[in-house]
C-alpha cells in the first residue's frame, strides 16, 4: 500500500512540478519568477486566438509563417540579421516554405528563389577583387550592415540585435515581441523621451530618469532607440489574403521568430509524446514484477 | 559485511577467468548476490537514479563535444548549430542542459536523506566524504560548463566566480591567472574550461568507483539506523530485489527528466543566457543556475566586515564554510543514534534545514535589496543637503507637497523625490537562513546529540518490518535503547 501510495506522491509531484515549470518558462527562472515580472512592467499581450504553438501539443501554423517571413523580409531585415539561419533551413520539414514533393530543403524552388533575392559579399576567384553574388540556398541570411562598428553609425549609436534566437533570449518570447511591435503607445504626460529615442510599454527599461512625476508610479517599460516598425495596416502584402493589420503583422512576425528560435519545436513535442508513454507503460510492467518479486518478503 | 564470496564459476573460460582476473566475481558479489537490507525505502533510490544521471550526462556530453567549438567567436554559433543542423542535436543539447539540473535535483534527495538518516555516521563517514568530494566535483563541473555557450550569463557567471576565487588571500590572485589564463576571461578561459569540463566527470566517475567500494565495505545504511545483525533475517540479495525496485524507480525519474527535455527545455535556463556573450554589457541580475543559488544567497547574505576581515572575503568563507562543514559532520553530530526517526527533536530541526535550504534558494534568486513584503505604503523621500551641506531627508505622503516643498529649497540643495519604502528585505531572511545552516551543523546536531532521549528502537531490521509492529514504548529501558554504535 505505501508503495501505491508512493508512486502516487511521485506522480502528483510529477502533475504540481510540470505547470510550475511552464509558469517559470514564461516569467524566468523557477524562483526568480518574481523579479522579472517587475522588470517587465506588466504582462505581455496574446494576439486574438492566441498562439498555435503553446501548449503540449501546440505547433506553428504554415501560412503564418510564410506571412512573417514576409514581414521579417521587408520590414525587420532592413536592420537586422538573422546569422544562425540559412535560407535552406526555410524550407526544412516545419519551416515556412516546406514542400513535401522536395525532401532536400535546397532543391526547393521557392528557398532557392528567396536566396537569389539576397546579394552576399564575396571574393571574385579571377581577379581577387571584392565582388557581389547571389545568394544560394546553403548560405546563411547575411547582415544588413558590413560590420557592427557601420550599424551603429546607422542607428544613431545603437546596435540592432540578431534576431536568429530573439524569441527565446527575451521573458515572455513571441509575446514579447508581439507586446513591443504593438505597444509604441504615446507617452504619458509628465515623461520626457529623449531624441532618438521611443517610449514602449513593454521595453525592458527603465523610465525613472525621465519621468517627472510621483516616483511611485512612474510609467512601465523604457526607451529604445528602435522606431515604430510596423507603422500602418497594409505595410506588408499578404498572398493568402488575410488582412495586414498592425496587429496581424506582428502576431505573424512573433510566430516566425519563434520559429527562427527553435525550429526542431514540433519534432521535439512528438517525440516527447512516444517517449513518455514509453516510460509510462514500462514503468508500469517494472512496478508489476516488483510486486511480484517482492510479494514473500516482508519489508 | 560483503562476507565470503558466494560466486561459482560455472564453465572452462569463467573458471580460467576467475583464477587470473576475478572481475566476474567481483560484478556478482557487488551487484547480484550483495546482501542489502531489505527495509530500504524509495529515498534509497537516488543512489541508482545518479549512476544513470553520470552515465546519461558523459554520453551526451561526448556527442556534443564532437561539434562544439571551443572559441569566443564560435562557440555560441556552435551550440546552435548543434540544436539545428546536427541530427537528433537539439535532443542531446537538450537532454545534456537539462540532465545537469536533473543530476542536482538526485543528488541533494540523495543528501538530504543521508543527512536523515544518518548515512554519515560511523562506520561510514569515509563513504559520506568521497559522497562531498562528487559533490564538489558536480559544482566545479557544472559550472564550467555552464559557460561553454558562451551566453551573457555564462560570460558575467564566471567573471563572479573567478573574483570570488581571486578574494582568497595569498594563493587567490595565482588560481584566478591559472582559471583565467590571462588578466581578463576570454579564449584562454574558455579553452580550460572545456577542457576540464570534460575531464572532471571522468575524475567524478573514479570517485564514484571509490564511493560504491566503500558502500560494499561498510554495506547500506537503512532507514532505522540499526546494524545488519543476522544476513539471512535482515537483508536480500541486491539482485533481483533492489535491481527492480531502484529500476521502478529509475524509470519514474525518467518521465520527470523526459517532461522537462521535451516540453519545458528552457524553464530551467535563463533567456539572458541566449544572448551571445557581451563583455562590456553586464545583466540587469547576474544570477547562477538554480542549484548554486543557496550558496549565492550565502555568499551576498556576508555585507559587514568582522575585525580584519572585510564583507567580501568572509561571503567567500562562508560560501566555501558551508560545503566544507559537510566533509566534518561526521565528527560534528555527537549522537549515538543513526536514524532521526527515533530522534524526535533532532527531526524537527532537520525538517526546518530542509526549509532553510529551499529559502536560501529563494533568497539566491532574489535582489538582496528587494522587498518580500512591505511595512507600509510607499512614502515620499525629499533628499537635500542644507545650508551646511548636511544630508537631509524629509518624509512625505502625497507627491505635490513634496514638489512644493522641493521648490522652497535652493538649486545648491540638490533636492531629489525618491520612493521611500519599508519592508522585510530578501537579505535578512537570508542571513538569518545562513545562520541556521550553520547553527544546525556547529550547535544543533553536537549539542542534542547529548541532551536528547531517542526514542526506542527495533531490535533489528527483521523486527522493524515484522507485519510493521515497531518495538513497545515500555521495553525502552531494555537493550533495544542502547546505543547502537558498538554493533
Amino acid at each position: 500500500m505505501r508503495l501505491a501510495k508512493l508512486a502516487a506522491a511521485g506522480l502528483a509531484a510529477l502533475i504540481v512540478a510540470t505547470p510550475l515549470a511552464a509558469t517559470a518558462q514564461e516569467h524566468g527562472p523557477a524562483a526568480g519568477g518574481a523579479e522579472e515580472h517587475a522588470a517587465g512592467g506588466h504582462e505581455f499581450k496574446i494576439p486574438a486566438g492566441g498562439w498555435s504553438f503553446e501548449g503540449y501539443t501546440g505547433s506553428y501554423d504554415q501560412n503564418q509563417l510564410q506571412r512573417g517571413y514576409r514581414v521579417y523580409r521587408e520590414v525587420c531585415s532592413t536592420c537586422h540579421g538573422m546569422k544562425l539561419l540559412s535560407f535552406r533551413n526555410l524550407g526544412v520539414p516545419g519551416g515556412p516554405f516546406e514542400d513535401p514533393a522536395f525532401a532536400n530543403p535546397n532543391d526547393n524552388p521557392v528557398v532557392k528563389t528567396i536566396a537569389a533575392e539576397f546579394l552576399l559579399a564575396s571574393i571574385d576567384s579571377e581577379t581577387g577583387d571584392p565582388s557581389e553574388v547571389a545568394g544560394k540556398t546553403s548560405d546563411g541570411f547575411p547582415s544588413p550592415y558590413a560590420n557592427e562598428a557601420a550599424a551603429r553609425a546607422l542607428n544613431g549609436g545603437a546596435l540592432p540585435p540578431d534576431l536568429s534566437v530573439i524569441a527565446k533570449a527575451r521573458h515572455g518570447g513571441a509575446g514579447y515581441i508581439y507586446s513591443l511591435l504593438t505597444g509604441y503607445d504615446a507617452p504619458p504626460a509628465g515623461l520626457t523621451v529623449s531624441p532618438g529615442q521611443h517610449y514602449n510599454a513593454y521595453f525592458a527599461g527603465d523610465t525613472a530618469a525621465q519621468w517627472g512625476g510621483d516616483p511611485r508610479f512612474k510609467p512601465a517599460g523604457g526607451f529604445l532607440a528602435m522606431s515604430p516598425p510596423l507603422i500602418r495596416d497594409g505595410q506588408v502584402s499578404f498572398d493568402d489574403g488575410t488582412p495586414s493589420t498592425i496587429p496581424q503583422m506582428a502576431a505573424d512576425v512573433g510566430a516566425f521568430l519563434s520559429w527562427a528560435a527553435e525550429p526542431k519545436m514540433a519534432i521535439r513535442k512528438q517525440m516527447g509524446v512516444a517517449v513518455i508513454a514509453y516510460l509510462a507503460i514500462l514503468a508500469l510492467l517494472v512496478y508489476l514484477s516488483y510486486r511480484r518479486i517482492w510479494r514473500n518478503v516482508e519489508h | 559485511m560483503s562476507g565470503p564470496s558466494t560466486y561459482e564459476p560455472r564453465t572452462g573460460f569463467t573458471k580460467w577467468l576467475d583464477a587470473r582476473l576475478p572481475i566476474i566475481r567481483m560484478g556478482y558479489d557487488g551487484l547480484v548476490d550483495f546482501p542489502t537490507p531489505k527495509n530500504l525505502n524509495y529515498w534509497w533510490t537516488f543512489g541508482g537514479i545518479l549512476a544513470i544521471c553520470l552515465v546519461t550526462q558523459i554520453l551526451t556530453g561526448v556527442v556534443l563535444a564532437m561539434h562544439y567549438v571551443a572559441s569566443t567567436d564560435a562557440a555560441f554559433a556552435s551550440v546552435e548549430r548543434i540544436r539545428r543542423d546536427v541530427d537528433f542535436g537539439w535532443l542531446i543539447q537538450n537532454i545534456h542542459a537539462t540532465g545537469a539540473s536533473m543530476f542536482f535535483l538526485a543528488v541533494y534527495i540523495h543528501m538530504f536523506r543521508g543527512l536523515y538518516y544518518g548515512s554519515y555516521k560511523a562506520p561510514r563517514e569515509v563513504l559520506w566524504i568521497l559522497g562531498c568530494v562528487i559533490y564538489l566535483l558536480m559544482m566545479a563541473t557544472a559550472f564550467m560548463g555552464y559557460v561553454l555557450p558562451w551566453g551573457q550569463m555564462s560570460f558575467h557567471g564566471s567573471a563572479v566566480i573567478t573574483n570570488l576565487i581571486g578574494a582568497i588571500p595569498l594563493v587567490g590572485p595565482t588560481v584566478k591567472t591559472y582559471l583565467m589564463g590571462g588578466p581578463a576571461i576570454g579564449d584562454p578561459t574558455l579553452n580550460r574550461f572545456f577542457s576540464l569540463h570534460y575531464l572532471l566527470p571522468f575524475v567524478t566517475a573514479g570517485v564514484v568507483v571509490l564511493h560504491i567500494w566503500a558502500l560494499h565495505v561498510t554495506g547500506n545504511g537503512n532507514p532505522t539506523g540499526v546494524s545488519v545483525k543476522e544476513v539471512k533475517k535482515d537483508t536480500v540479495p541486491f539482485h533481483p530485489y533492489y535491481t527492480v525496485k531502484d529500476g521502478f524507480a529509475i524509470l519514474l525519474f525518467l518521465i520527470l527528466f523526459a517532461a522537462f527535455v521535451f516540453y519545458f527545455p528552457d524553464a530551467l535556463g535563463h533567456a539572458d543566457n541566449k544572448i551571445e556573450a557581451n563583455p562590456l554589457q553586464t545583466p540587469a541580475h547576474i544570477v547562477p543556475e538554480w542549484y548554486l543559488l543557496p550558496f549565492y544567497a550565502i555568499l551576498r547574505a556576508v555585507t559587514f566586515d568582522v575585525g580584519p576581515i572585510p564583507a567580501k572575503l568572509l561571503g567567500v568563507i562562508a560560501m566555501f564554510g558551508s560545503i566544507g562543514i559537510l566533509f566534518v559532520l561526521p565528527w560534528l553530530d555527537t549522537s549515538k543514534v543513526r536514524s532521526m526517526r527515533y530522534r524526535p527533536f533532532a527531526r524537527q530541526l532537520f525538517v526546518v534545514f530542509v526549509f532553510a535550504c529551499i529559502g536560501l534558494g529563494f533568497c539566491g534568486a532574489n535582489n538582496p535589496d528587494d522587498l518580500i513584503f512591505k511595512f507600509r505604503d510607499d512614502k515620499l523621500a525629499l533628499n537635500y543637503a542644507d545650508t551646511v551641506g548636511n544630508p537631509q531627508t524629509e518624509i512625505f505622503d502625497n507627491f505635490a507637497t513634496a514638489r512644493a516643498r522641493q521648490q522652497t529649497l535652493p538649486a545648491t540643495a540638490g533636492a531629489s523625490i525618491e520612493i521611500s519604502s519599508a519592508g522585510f528585505k530578501w537579505l535578512w531572511l537570508a542571513q538569518g537562513l545562513s545562520a541556521y545552516y550553520f547553527i544546525y551543523f556547529l550547535v544543533v546536531l553536537p549539542v542534542l546529540g547529548v541532551i536528547e532521549k531517542p526514542k526506542a528502537r527495533p531490535a533489528s531490521i527483521a523486527d522493524s518490518v515484522h507485519k510493521r509492529v515497531r518495538a513497545p514504548k515500555a521495553a525502552s529501558a531494555g537493550p533495544v535503547a542502547m546505543p547502537q554504535h558498538a554493533e
